[in-house]
């Protein structure tokens, strides 16, 4: 089966700059097995992840979609594109505009693919707010009237509103309590079994990797040292560098011995 | 004997929101005391009310006695002699902590030289201050500014820093939270043995229980600036009273539950 995502033996380094800041990766995502990138800061997940969404281009190799090279003047692909792959960012404060109230948000997607008119865009919106959790009156409020988790929550309304198959996330839930933390992982892996979607995620926390992604891609310094089967990767680290990621998460002590 | 005795604490915003209501706590020397909690739960305004760092316009009621001092109310002459020698703080993000203009090493020797040291004394001192946390190549690390050295390294410099002066108490908030996870526990284990060897009293805010619970002994529970429940740190993860602690405890076992599900252990 052809892979949604695909990286091609792809590198990419900052003009000027001799050293890589990715090296020769190579990837696919296929569909139903959400990918995790993991590893430390600058080791370059973040970069993989503009990649993958075609925000940066490669020095060298090839990214695919369905099989089709992201070409950013092929306007017919890159329509497919956009609609197929959504992406959530980090921080809920800063992604979402603050003179816009949730219902606008939340249909952009559709407004800008050209799927909906700001007319006909309102039950489509408020399906997507109902599936993320949120009240149907949440469309007539503003950002600043909700909290972190619930903001997080109208970013994956709004990348899930057109119904994509992959969603790319940027440490979806680090900045979010521990309590709220649990209720979006939830939310998503909701979102995973009842809508098929694909998640591609960047973050450093391996217990949010173990809930939500099949498999898991260790980079270090631009490469990935090490990518399979989550449970493989965590459970029987073969790379010295992962067996060093999973030792120093910090643990719950247990009962007193 | 305690170290820090806090009676009563409530802060208010000039505007009369009340941010942290009623508080008390202490500490004994050695004494290692998590405060836990979510954003807007107070521990940062606390930890900052002790060395009469509350941001303007906020106002302190009640007592906070450090090491003997009063410092709700104090002048800032007294909080000067009290700061450093008696408590000092390490903050999340080492960055803005540290002045990106000056070298590690004038930094760290700004308090000892407030301390009387001079010379070729205070340069010792200062080299024997970034060995003590473990940083390789002290010289060149007193010669670098800020910008050149790593999270990590920028984090000991910080910790060389506030221990300098050895103080009785150590304020830890959220130390380790902007870091990477293998540069948190390295951290986190030469914070532990720092204190250890010298018997001091430790204020750990975190919002991580598992980070606390590697440096701690006894945690508090903050929610809404006001305690929850306090008590040993096992006791606190694996036998929750309170409801929110329960609810606390039981998101990160979860989360803790499915790593080990996947990685079989």
């Amino acid at each position: 089966m052809t892979p949604v995502l695909e990286l091609d033996r792809v590198s990419f380094a900052y003009r000027g700059s001799a050293a890589p800041v990715v090296e020769d990766v190579s990837l696919t995502v296929a569909d139903g097995q959400s990918l995790a990138l993991v590893g430390e800061s600058g080791a370059g997940k973040t970069t993989l992840l503009r990649l993958l969404l075609g925000l940066t281009r490669p020095t060298s190799g090839t990214v695919r979609f369905g099989g089709d090279e992201l070409r950013l003047g092929d306007r017919e692909l890159m329509r497919r594109f956009r609609r197929g792959v959504q992406c959530v960012f980090q921080d809920p404060y800063s992604s979402l505009d603050p003179r816009r109230r949730i219902g606008s948000i939340v249909a952009e997607p559709l407004r800008s693919l050209g799927l909906e008119t700001r007319h006909t865009a309102g039950p489509r919106v408020a399906a997507a707010l109902e599936r993320v959790g949120l009240p149907a009156d949440a469309a007539e409020r503003y950002p600043h009237e909700f909290s972190g988790g619930q903001r997080q929550r109208v970013a994956i309304a709004r990348a899930t509103v057109c119904e994509p198959r992959v969603l790319l996330a940027d440490e979806p839930v680090s900045a979010l309590d521990v309590t709220t933390r649990v209720a979006v992982v939830e939310l998503l892996n909701e979102l995973k079994r009842e809508q098929g979607l694909t998640l591609v995620m960047v973050s450093h926390d391996l217990s949010v990797v173990a809930s939500l992604c099949e498999r898991t891609a260790v980079l270090e310094n631009g490469r990935v040292v090490e990518e399979g089967d989550t449970a493989r990767v965590l459970g029987a680290p073969a790379h010295p560098y992962t067996t060093r990621l999973v030792e120093s998460v910090p643990r719950l002590p247990g009962p007193r011995d | 004997m305690t170290i820090l005795d806090i009676r009563d604490l409530t802060i208010r915003t000039a505007g009369g929101r009340v941010l942290v209501d009623g508080l008390s706590l202490s500490l004994a020397p050695g004494q290692r005391l998590g405060l836990i909690g979510e954003s807007g739960s107070g521990k940062s305004l606390t930890s900052l009310a002790v060395l009469g760092l509350l941001p303007e316009g906020m106002a302190a009621s009640g007592s906070v006695e450090l090491a003997g001092t009063q410092v709700v109310g104090a002048s800032e002459r007294r909080l000067a002699k009290v700061r450093g020698r008696d408590a000092a703080i390490v903050f999340q993000e080492p960055l803005t902590a540290l002045d990106p203009l000056m070298r590690a090493g004038r930094q760290i020797a700004e308090p000892l030289r407030r301390r009387g040291l001079s010379g070729t004394e205070l340069r010792r001192a200062v080299l024997a201050a970034l060995e003590r946390v473990l940083l390789p190549e002290p010289e060149r690390i007193a010669r670098a500014f800020p910008h050149e050295m790593s999270g990590g390294q920028r984090q000991r410099v910080a910790l060389a820093m506030a221990l300098a002066c050895e103080p009785k108490l150590l304020i830890a908030d959220e130390p380790t939270t902007a870091l990477d996870v293998t540069v948190q526990a390295e951290l986190l284990d030469l914070l532990d043995a720092l204190v250890r060897e010298r018997e001091m009293a430790v204020l750990f805010v975190s919002h991580d229980l598992a980070v606390v619970a590697k440096v701690a002994d006894r945690v508090l529970v903050l929610k809404d600036g006001r305690a929850v429940e306090e008590g040993d740190v096992r006791d606190i993860v694996t036998a929750p009273r309170e409801p929110y602690t329960r609810a606390l405890v039981a998101s990160a076992r979860q989360l803790e539950s499915a790593l080990d599900r996947r990685s079989g252990r």
